[in-house]
């Protein structure tokens, strides 16, 4: 689905990714974690063509997306949401959903009609008729998703949708994310939440400053010494390791 | 707060339509007609900047560049080519979506953004002006005298309320077309363009090619609107088609009537023409009307943010009613 090949971006003198490499395969559920600033975010934009590649190559099903701009690897099908939520404040959630729709279906009425059942999948359909500039963090969380999921994507970037949830809308968004996977779409996400990266993730990539350092099952990773020196410093990887990484970020 | 992209009800726009329809009727004055010739002639060149700068949000303060490039294109078709005035209404369209499409494709190539975006395009028109002013198939700063030969097929009428009808029938168009933006997929890309341009990208769309087809349209209508203008005062020079003030009463019109609306130019000219004629009728004071009118705007900008229209609009649906 999604290969990404000696991936390399220099902001100034700094290489925010530096010779990155992963691999999405199709209709799993990969993610890409690591310690703060360690250029996760960075890696997702160069990857959905938000920054220029240094260095690297990026393929989509097998084709070269590498440098294209951002709208056309979206219409290639691999959609990105922001970490910083971006939605069309003054829209409501059902139009910006249906900006995302409308990037399947051009007719107006069958662009509305999937925008009401992807809010109806994200759990968003009570809320169809508010402004998204009056919801609330999670709210906006979900919107990016649904906005992202209703372009019909073959591949979705989630970054950070669950950051500022509390404990109940997390899981809501896990079941989510898994049907999401379940209808078919493959999904690549930058998470924090070390739980749900644990139940969601076929596959995981640590990333630190600006290498990935890791790759492996869930169960591989959290026993990696070098995944657990990212997170915690050196000489900090004894056993209890699970329960601390929990604790640290959950 | 109301959803931005429904659909007007038909029975609202029938409505207004049998009003305007009505009104020269009504009101068969010469000043009467004028003033609805007037009220019209403002609601469609507001429209022009409304469908840039309210629907897409492309603010600009040039906006008579392309009304300038009309009134010229269509008085050079009749008095040099010796054509048709009734063709200078193609070639003013032609123009002004040419030279839309040029700012357009020029600025955005570059990256400009809100005030810069403003700024260049009151460049591009100042420049205009002066190109106008110094070259000699414009006349230069002479300008061009239409004359006067009423007659439908010279695109003149005798009785003001052909030109009325004339205006009416473009004001319409320019509503279709805003109301068109309202329920059409390239409403929902200006509207998210407008909102959040890297979140419009992301999902797919081409964000400079959507912000230079909305110049191309901006620009043709108001190109036509020069055309207009040009025939019914039967005189331009560049500094009348090219003025700063056109530029401002366009983009003030749609800001007090509510940027973004299907009705907000019509609503906003109406009270431009109002205040205008109110004031020429009561006073001798030059450029009172506009004195009047901004400050209008301070407070409607302080009370109504959207402007006129929300007076207008309905409370907010309920959740999950459509239409």
């Amino acid at each position: 689905m999604l290969q990404v090949t000696g991936l390399t971006k220099i902001f100034g003198g700094l290489r925010a990714v530096d010779n990155a490499s992963l691999k999405v395969d199709q209709g799993r559920i990969v993610a890409l974690i690591g310690p703060n600033g360690a250029g996760k975010t960075t890696l997702f934009a160069c990857i959905a063509g938000f920054h220029t590649v240094h260095s690297g190559r990026v393929e989509l099903l097998g084709q070269d997306i590498t440098g294209l701009p951002v709208h056309r690897i979206a219409r290639a099908g691999m959609v990105r949401t922001f970490q910083i939520t971006q939605p069309f404040a003054k829209l409501t959630v059902h139009e910006n959903i249906a900006v995302g729709a409308y990037q399947k279906f051009p007719d107006r009425h069958q662009a509305w009609e999937h925008a009401r059942a992807i809010a109806r999948q994200v759990g968003m359909d009570q809320m169809l008729a508010q402004p998204a500039a009056d919801l609330t963090v999670a709210g906006r969380k979900r919107l990016e998703l649904a906005r992202a999921l209703a372009t019909s994507p073959r591949l979705l970037l989630l970054d950070e949708v669950m950051a500022g949830l509390n404990p109940s809308e997390i899981l809501e968004i896990i079941s989510i994310i898994r049907k999401i996977r379940d209808s078919g779409v493959t999904v690549l996400l930058i998470e924090h939440v070390m739980h749900a990266v644990m139940s969601l993730s076929d596959n995981i990539y640590v990333l630190s400053y600006g290498k990935i350092i890791a790759e492996g099952s869930p169960l591989q990773v959290v026993n990696n010494q070098a995944v657990v020196e990212a997170y915690l410093g050196r000489g900090s990887a004894a056993p209890p390791l699970e329960d601390m990484l929990g604790a640290t970020h959950a | 707060m109301n959803s931005v992209l429904q659909p007007i009800p038909w029975k609202l726009h029938l409505a207004v339509l049998a009003v305007a329809i009505a009104f020269p009727f009504v009101f068969p004055s010469n000043f009467m007609v004028n003033f609805g010739v007037l009220a019209l002639f403002y609601a469609f060149i507001g429209q022009s900047w409304n469908i840039a700068g309210g629907f897409a949000g492309q603010l600009s303060f040039g906006h008579v560049a392309f009304f300038g490039v009309g009134a010229y294109a269509s008085t050079i078709v009749q008095m040099r080519l010796g054509l048709s005035p009734w063709l200078g209404l193609p070639a003013s369209a032609l123009a002004g979506a040419a030279v839309g499409g040029i700012i357009a494709a020029l600025s955005f190539r570059a990256g400009l953004k809100g005030s810069y975006f403003a700024l260049i395009t009151l460049a591009f028109a100042e420049v205009l002006r002066i190109v106008a002013n110094s070259i000699g198939i414009t006349g230069g700063g002479l300008g061009m005298l239409i004359p006067m030969k009423a007659g439908a097929g010279n695109f003149q009428f005798a009785d003001r309320s052909g030109f009325y009808f004339l205006i009416l029938a473009l004001a319409v168009l320019s509503i279709a077309l805003a109301e068109w933006l309202q329920r059409s997929r390239f409403g929902a890309h200006l509207a998210a363009i407008r909102e959040n341009e890297d979140a419009a990208r992301a999902l797919g769309i081409n964000v400079f090619v959507e912000k230079v087809k909305v110049m191309v349209l901006s620009g043709a209508i108001g190109g036509v609107g020069g055309c207009f203008f040009a025939q019914y005062f039967l005189y331009i020079d560049p500094l009348i088609v090219f003025g700063v003030d056109k530029s401002v009463e366009m983009l003030l019109v749609s800001m007090i009537g509510g940027a973004g609306t299907v009705y907000g130019p019509l609503v906003g000219a109406l009270l431009l023409a109002l205040v205008s004629d109110v004031t020429r009728v009561l006073t001798q004071i030059q450029g009172l009307s506009l004195v009047l009118y901004g400050s209008l705007l301070v407070v409607i900008i302080a009370f109504l943010p959207n402007g006129l229209i929300d007076l207008f609009r309905r409370r907010a649906k309920p959740a999950g009613e459509k239409d």
